[in-house]
């Protein structure tokens, strides 16, 4: 297994081939439409406005992820019950294959057009992500297990709390994993319609004004986001998932 | 005492036992053994009123069998150890689902992984630990509880000759000194024969009793080297063989 140290050296060599690339690229074309990094990263750093519209975007972001787990755990987890399963998955099944991202405007009329029908959106979409992952997970896990337990005298209780949701974990992780990909391009749709907010309306807003590097920025800023969230949720799993 | 009574088992349509009787002393020792896929590992499943059989009763005591039995260990063919679980949590899990306080544990684990040779790998888990080591775990855990009954479905099969004689001389004595009755599943003559005062024997699927071979000489660690050990094996290969 590849230690932490030689990921992030993976990491840092990765980021700096990509900037050079960006720069070469902006030289060669030398056209505004692809600015230089180096002026896109002075703008980033100089701004103040990039960061409020950063914190926006990261709060929807987290709000929406913990949303939309705090529902999908529980509903994908219990559904190894059969009560639970007949109740919620023909929901999941008829719902699922809907694109949700059209729900947009519904959520807007419904919600109006601040912060909560945008992390809505946000936390359906991720919310069958999670459930549907979490849900098969929970129920491979082998019979076995529970008779193993059960023999050593556990309640229902124990049986959730040491074999089913530690058997499930890894899954939930890599569906965490997925889902803020998920979230961030989400976040950029659901940001670029009827707001003033946000990275998604800062990217929008600058290219209707031509301002390409204040639109790089924002972009820039938006793909750091996503790696961020990405790199604790990994190291997350690497904490809860030890044994594996 | 446990008796069991016309036990019958289908597992949707393929009959997996069939009338299976036979009782077993309190502190007595009981081998079961039969081809695979017999339905041994159903039999002590239903035993330990983990599944419940579709015809017949179990009774321990005289009680009716219709939950999972309080004063009983198992010890399950692969799925015994959590793999999420480190081994110390392993062997200590049977305790903490009973309430047993902290103090009591750390002393109860400490001296069961010392007598199993498992000292130092505490923290360790499952998938890093040999597969001999994995069932000194198994038997570990289930014997913390101190079990009225010990219910094994082949805990000894990954264990090569040397290592197996000995946990068979360790069973032996655990069954001398604490009185348990205890079940074992196995497929192998002289394990039957060296820890089995009474032998069950199977027939192929459905499961039914082919024979009961009653082993009285059964105790001591000499056992194995005598005449009367020997030609039992013999007698028990040739009742395995034998097509009724
Ligand atoms: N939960 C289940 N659902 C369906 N069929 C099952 C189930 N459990 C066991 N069976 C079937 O019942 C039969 C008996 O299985 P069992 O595991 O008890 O055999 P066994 O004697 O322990 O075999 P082995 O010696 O290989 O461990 C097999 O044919 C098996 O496929
Ligand atoms: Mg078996």
């Amino acid at each position: 297994m590849q230690t932490p140290e030689t990921n992030y050296k993976g990491y840092f060599v990765t980021l700096l081939s990509l900037l050079l690339l960006w720069g070469v690229a902006s030289y060669i074309i030398s056209n505004p439409a692809l600015p230089n990094p180096v002026d896109v990263l002075a703008l980033m750093l100089s701004r103040r406005e990039l960061l409020s519209h950063t914190a926006v975007s990261l709060l929807r972001v987290i709000y929406s992820l913990a949303l939309a787990l705090s529902l999908a755990f529980p509903a994908g987890i219990f559904s190894r019950e059969k009560v639970v399963d007949t109740a919620v998955s023909p929901i999941i099944y008829l719902l699922y294959p809907i694109p949700h991202i059209v729900l947009l405007p519904l959520y807007i009329l419904i919600f109006g057009i601040g912060d909560l029908s945008r992390v809505l959106l946000i936390a359906t979409i991720l919310f069958f992500q999670i459930a549907v992952t979490t849900r098969d997970a929970a129920k491979q896990v082998s019979e076995y297990y529970v008779y193993s337990i059960l023999s050593l005298g556990a309640s229902k209780f124990d049986v959730y709390r040491h074999v089913i949701i530690p058997a499930v974990m890894p899954k939930i992780m890599t569906a965490l994993r997925i889902s803020i990909g998920t979230a961030i391009a989400v976040l950029f749709f659901a940001e670029s319609f009827a707001t003033t907010s946000g990275l998604g309306y800062l990217i929008i807003d600058s290219w209707s004004r031509a301002d390409y590097k204040m639109m790089y920025a924002a972009i820039t800023t938006m793909a750091l986001l996503g790696f961020i969230l990405y790199v604790i949720v990994e190291s997350v799993e690497r904490r809860v998932c030890r044994w594996l | 005492m446990i008796s069991v009574k016309n036990i019958s088992k289908f597992f949707d349509g393929l009959k997996a036992l069939d009338g299976v009787t036979f009782d077993v002393e309190r502190g007595e020792s009981c081998a079961i053994i039969g081809p695979s896929g017999c339905g041994k590992s159903t039999l002590l499943l239903i035993m330990a009123g983990i599944l419940e059989p579709s015809e017949g009763e179990v009774r321990v005591d005289g009680r009716k069998v219709n939950t999972p039995l309080r004063n009983a260990a198992l010890i399950l063919q692969d799925f015994g150890l959590f793999p999420w679980k480190t081994v110390y949590d392993n062997v200590a899990l049977g305790l903490r689902l009973r309430g047993v306080d902290r103090e009591t544990e750390r002393k109860k684990v400490k001296e069961l992984l010392k007598k199993f040779g498992l000292l130092g790998f505490e923290k360790a888990y499952p998938k890093q630990l040999s597969g001999g080591m994995k069932q000194r775990v198994a038997i570990a855990r289930a014997i913390a509880i101190e079990p009225q009954i010990l219910l094994m479905d082949e805990p000894l099969s990954s264990l090569d000759a040397l290592s197996r004689e000995e946990m068979q001389n360790f069973l032996l004595n655990l069954w001398k000194e604490t009185g348990t009755t205890m079940v074992l599943v196995t497929h192998s003559i002289e394990e039957a024969v060296f820890l089995g005062k009474k032998i069950i024997v199977l027939t192929e699927r459905p499961g039914r009793v082919k024979a009961v071979v009653e082993n009285n000489e059964v105790g001591d660690e000499s056992y194995r080297q005598e005449e009367v050990f020997f030609e039992r094996c013999k007698l028990l290969r040739r009742i395995i063989k034998a097509t009724l």
